[in-house]
């Protein structure tokens, strides 16, 4: 990297390194019933770095990391915070010594202020009761040291989900934190929040604070971090300066093979590329819904691959859901296999063999409390009715058959799929559509949160769908994606869709449209409820409103 | 790669055992019965006379009987997320139509006054139960407040049936339900031919499974294409049915309907019961089997109380303290705590400071316990009402 900060601890392996590490584990190994979560591996982190923690969902990051703030007693193993030993009793313990963590998910209470979220548990006070003023003003304080100009005194909720993980890391660091750790703190924002939130790392690093960040994103990675530890089933892989290894000997390192899945992918999609048939299985004809997308047309044609291209709360989360019934349209047609249709309801959507994998793997997707087989078999049964249950062996066939052909992990039915990865739980849930034998399967970001090997795995598995003949909507933020596996990609922009554009769109072509398009266009046609202020009113929050009243009725 | 499980071996009956959320309450179960012969062996002694039974277990079973039906009812409710506040008014509501129309007919002693009696009862019961989940599934207000709705007016509607006054009956073929015995207590074969259609209903169809999943996620289950709106209304509806039935034990056990007494406080034991039983007041996952056991717990800890001779100040208090220890020892951290203190002792270091999250990345969201933690505070409000009811049936 360029900037001075990263020489000096960059050579932690030189003779009488620049600087001790803050934070050093060593052999550290931990075991739960029957399973060797990590095996001697060491870590370190210095003052002043941005330190990416990479590996595979299981290789061990979050163990690690909870072995560090005590949440875990690991089993052997030493771990020296400022070279004393240490070992926390919990996360609490492991913050009052400097130790912050902020979690992929936003761990904050949304009814209250951001004032209150950031000082929450260390309010100033005043006559034994909480000072307002002075928990405002030291919240003011706190965000301007990291260049943010949020009102401390307004609602958490109310911000977009990137600005509530802003908050979450000013909590963090509230404490004069040394060590900060960011576990995927990225994978719900879009390119500009993630732009600021490394600009605020950046600033935090350069004040000497340790950033330990976990994230999928290899380009952010390779863009934030200055060095990076490698873990792979639970071991330690290596420590690398980031300028050092090269994003292939990285994924090499992360999955310890070579990666030919990618490639294979694109072989299949520009295979399948060749066998589109003209006839459409849907099309959607001036469809729209006030305030969440502007009517658009549309048309997927079996054995294609419609990639949706946009930044986050661009539409294309709501366009997928008007085509699936999960929203209701209020304007324009749906035609399936040029029969008009009204889908008022996912489950007319799934009738008509419509399938949705929604982008909110654990809040709409996965029955968290039910085993890996119920999950499996639940769309199915539901189409079918409560009164005809599906025999026995029909559903061991189905679920062996369907764990065996998409690697799902435990391959045990019974295990609740609560307890398994991000990338496992995707995969039940491709299942529990893929037994419905959908005609039209709508993919929203089914690779995000989730390991390279898993990504590469679902990649292919879409392009083998299309070339035997499924159509496939496919929504993701990482255009390369969208790019390598898509027909056409629909180009979305402020609840609108902006372009159409062929298969052989490359990322520079669509992300030229989205950045070409983006605020240029005055007249918003999404209604009243548009994004006026880009910078502060994130569209995505509008969506967030939608789906709370949507299970407010349900 | 990392998920093999350690010990593969087939787990043994006393493990299996061990594992069981029952385990806790049958124990429970079975210590009350046991204190109570302890005390006084003639608890446990069962007599057949006149082809009927006799004996302090066969009372239990007999009184037990409304507040097991309720409590059915009541773990499907709970188990899509909801509770249902107003079983307890809609039991009165039945035993009133049931008594004034019974003794509005001609003749008030015929088996056909008692038909229609109950058939009247029980399509009342069930429009209450299309109210309720009409507020619940369409409007989405929240369970506790929709039912909270008919919790206070049911006990106006049935004054207004029955204006006010207590109407007994003389009708043997009514008495039947709540006092009559084919060799058991007609009110108990009732209930658990219910218990067992319910069982055998959703557990071998799919009903089971979308209930849970409505309970564990309603939008993602809405998203699977379940409808989950239809399967809200159609517990409530359920649920004032089965307490209608309750509402007509109830009055036929005493030849009487009470628009005041009848049934009060009923929904608290009925949740009680359920929770004790290990359905958790945060949906999903549910045991008809654990809210046997409950029913039977609060029914017997009743009884105790008063063939103990507690002093009625001391009741109240002594009720919920059983209560609290069996939610505790069915609360999953305690029970971890438990298992590991058993596993290991005390000197081996070991890991799981937070059980549910012993997986690697993204596990689900802690939040579980809801129910089993919530359930000791809500017991005292319970007990504190149970009291004047039991009078009223065991007088």
């Amino acid at each position: 990297m360029t900037d001075t900060s990263s020489t000096t601890v960059a050579e932690p392996d030189g003779p009488g390194g620049a600087a001790d590490p803050v934070v050093a584990m060593r052999a550290i190994t931990m075991e739960f019933p029957g399973v060797r979560a990590l095996q001697d591996v060491d870590f370190r982190l210095f003052p002043g770095e941005v330190h990416a923690l990479m590996g595979e969902n299981g290789a061990g990051k979050s163990t690690l990391i909870k072995v560090l703030t005590g949440v875990y007693t690991s089993t052997s193993g030493t771990t020296e915070l400022r070279g004393e030993r240490i070992a926390f009793s919990g996360p609490g313990e492991a913050q009052a010594s400097g130790v912050s963590t902020v979690y992929q998910e936003v761990n904050l209470c949304p009814n209250l202020s951001v004032a209150e979220n950031i000082l929450l548990g260390r309010e100033p006070r005043r006559f034994g009761s909480i000072d307002m003023g002075a928990t405002r003003a030291r919240a003011a304080e706190l965000l301007g040291r990291m260049g943010l100009t949020i009102d401390p005194g307004s609602i958490l909720a109310e911000h977009p989900i990137a600005i509530q993980q802003l908050v979450a890391i000013a909590r963090a660091v509230a404490v004069d934190a040394q060590v900060l750790i960011l576990d995927e703190p990225t994978s719900s924002l879009d390119q500009d929040e993630v732009a600021e939130l490394f600009r605020i790392m950046r600033h935090l690093r350069d004040e000497g604070v340790a950033i330990l960040f976990v994230s999928h994103f290899l380009e952010q990675v390779y863009e934030i971090a200055d060095r990076m530890t490698v873990l792979r089933n639970g071991r330690l892989v290596g420590e690398y300066l980031t300028t050092d290894l090269t994003r292939l000997q990285l994924v090499s390192a992360m999955i310890g093979r070579e990666l030919g899945a990618l490639a294979e992918v694109e072989r299949l999609a520009d295979a399948a590329a060749d066998d589109v048939d003209g006839t459409p299985v849907l099309e959607a004809t001036g469809l729209g819904r006030r305030g969440s997308i502007a009517p658009f047309d549309l048309r997927i044609a079996a054995g294609e691959v419609v990639g949706l291209a946009g930044l986050l709360g661009s539409g294309r989360t709501e366009l997928a859901r008007l085509l699936f019934g999960a929203d209701r349209a209020d304007s324009g047609e749906v035609r399936v296999d040029g029969r008009a249709l009204s889908l008022r309801t996912p489950r007319s959507a799934i009738a008509a063999g419509i399938a949705f994998c929604s982008e909110d793997r654990k809040g709409e997707g996965i029955l968290a409390d039910l085993s890996i087989r119920d999950n499996l078999v639940l769309a199915m049964q539901a189409a079918r009715g409560w009164a005809r249950p599906i025999p026995r062996r029909t559903k061991d066939e189905l679920v062996e058959t369907w764990v065996t052909a998409l690697d799902i992990r435990p391959s045990n039915p019974d295990a609740l799929v609560g307890t398994l990865s991000g990338g496992n739980q995707q995969k039940v849930l491709l299942a529990r559509w893929l037994v419905t034998q959908p005609r039209l399967l709508i993919l929203d970001e089914p690779t995000r949160g989730i390991d390279i090997g898993a990504k590469a795995q679902i990649q292919k598995l879409v392009a083998q769908l299309a070339a035997e003949g499924m159509a496939v909507v496919y929504i993701s933020a990482e255009l390369e994606e969208v790019a390598r596996l898509s027909h056409r990609v629909v180009v979305l922009k402020d609840r609108t869709k902006v372009a159409e554009l062929d298969g052989s769109a490359s990322v520079d072509d669509i992300m030229r449209l989205i950045a070409s398009a983006e605020g240029a266009d005055p007249t918003d046609p999404s209604g009243p409820d548009g994004p006026s202020d880009p910078t502060r009113r994130s569209p995505s929050s509008t969506h967030d409103d939608v789906v709370l009243t949507e299970q407010v009725a349900s | 790669m990392s998920t093999v499980p350690g010990t593969t071996t087939a787990p043994g009956v006393l493990e299996r055992v061990r594992g069981s959320r029952l385990l806790w309450p049958v124990v429970a179960l079975v210590a009350l019965v046991v204190a109570n012969a302890a005390r006084n062996p003639g608890f446990v002694s069962i007599r057949l006379q006149d082809g009927h039974l006799y004996g302090s277990l066969v009372d239990i079973l007999k009184n037990g009987a409304p507040t097991l039906l309720i409590a059915l009812g009541m773990t499907l409710v709970i188990a899509t997320r909801g509770i249902d506040l107003s079983v307890g008014a809609v039991a009165a509501i039945a035993g009133a139509v049931a008594c004034t129309t019974i003794a509005g007919t001609t003749d008030p002693t015929s088996a056909g006054a008692v038909t229609r009696g109950i058939v009247l009862a029980l399509v009342l019961c069930l429009v209450l139960g299309l109210w309720n989940g009409f507020l619940v599934a369409l409007l989405g207000i929240q369970p506790i407040i929709a039912t909270l709705v008919l919790m206070t007016a049911g006990r106006g509607i049935a004054m207004l049936i029955t204006d006010g006054q207590i109407i007994t009956v003389r009708n043997d073929a009514f008495r039947e339900i709540g006092a009559g015995f084919l060799i058991l207590p007609v009110s108990i074969l009732i209930a658990l031919a219910a218990l067992g259609a319910v069982a055998l209903v959703t557990r071998r169809s799919a009903l089971g499974l979308l209930i849970e999943s409505v309970g564990i996620n309603p939008e993602a289950s809405r998203l699977a294409g379940l409808r989950s709106r239809t399967i809200i209304w159609t517990v409530y509806v359920f649920a004032a049915l089965c307490a209608g039935l309750a509402g007509l034990m109830i009055s036929s056990n005493v030849s009487a309907a009470d628009a005041n007494n009848a049934g009060l406080w009923i929904e608290m034991d009925a949740i009680l019961a359920v929770v004790i039983g290990g359905t958790s007041l945060a949906g999903g996952k549910y045991s008809l089997s654990g809210t046997l056991v409950g029913a039977l717990i609060i029914q017997t800890l009743t009884t105790t109380v008063y063939s103990m001779g507690i002093a009625p100040e001391v009741t109240l208090v002594f009720k919920s303290l059983v209560v609290i220890a069996v939610c505790l020892l069915q609360a999953p951290k305690v029970r971890e705590r438990f298992r590991r203190h058993r596993r290991t002792g005390p000197a081996e270091p070991t890991a799981g400071v937070a059980s549910w999250s012993a997986d690697t990345d993204g596990p689900s969201a802690p939040g579980h316990p809801v129910g089993q933690d919530a359930s000791p505070a809500t017991a005292p409000a319970t007990n504190a009402s149970t009291a004047p009811k039991q009078k009223v049936a065991q007088s």
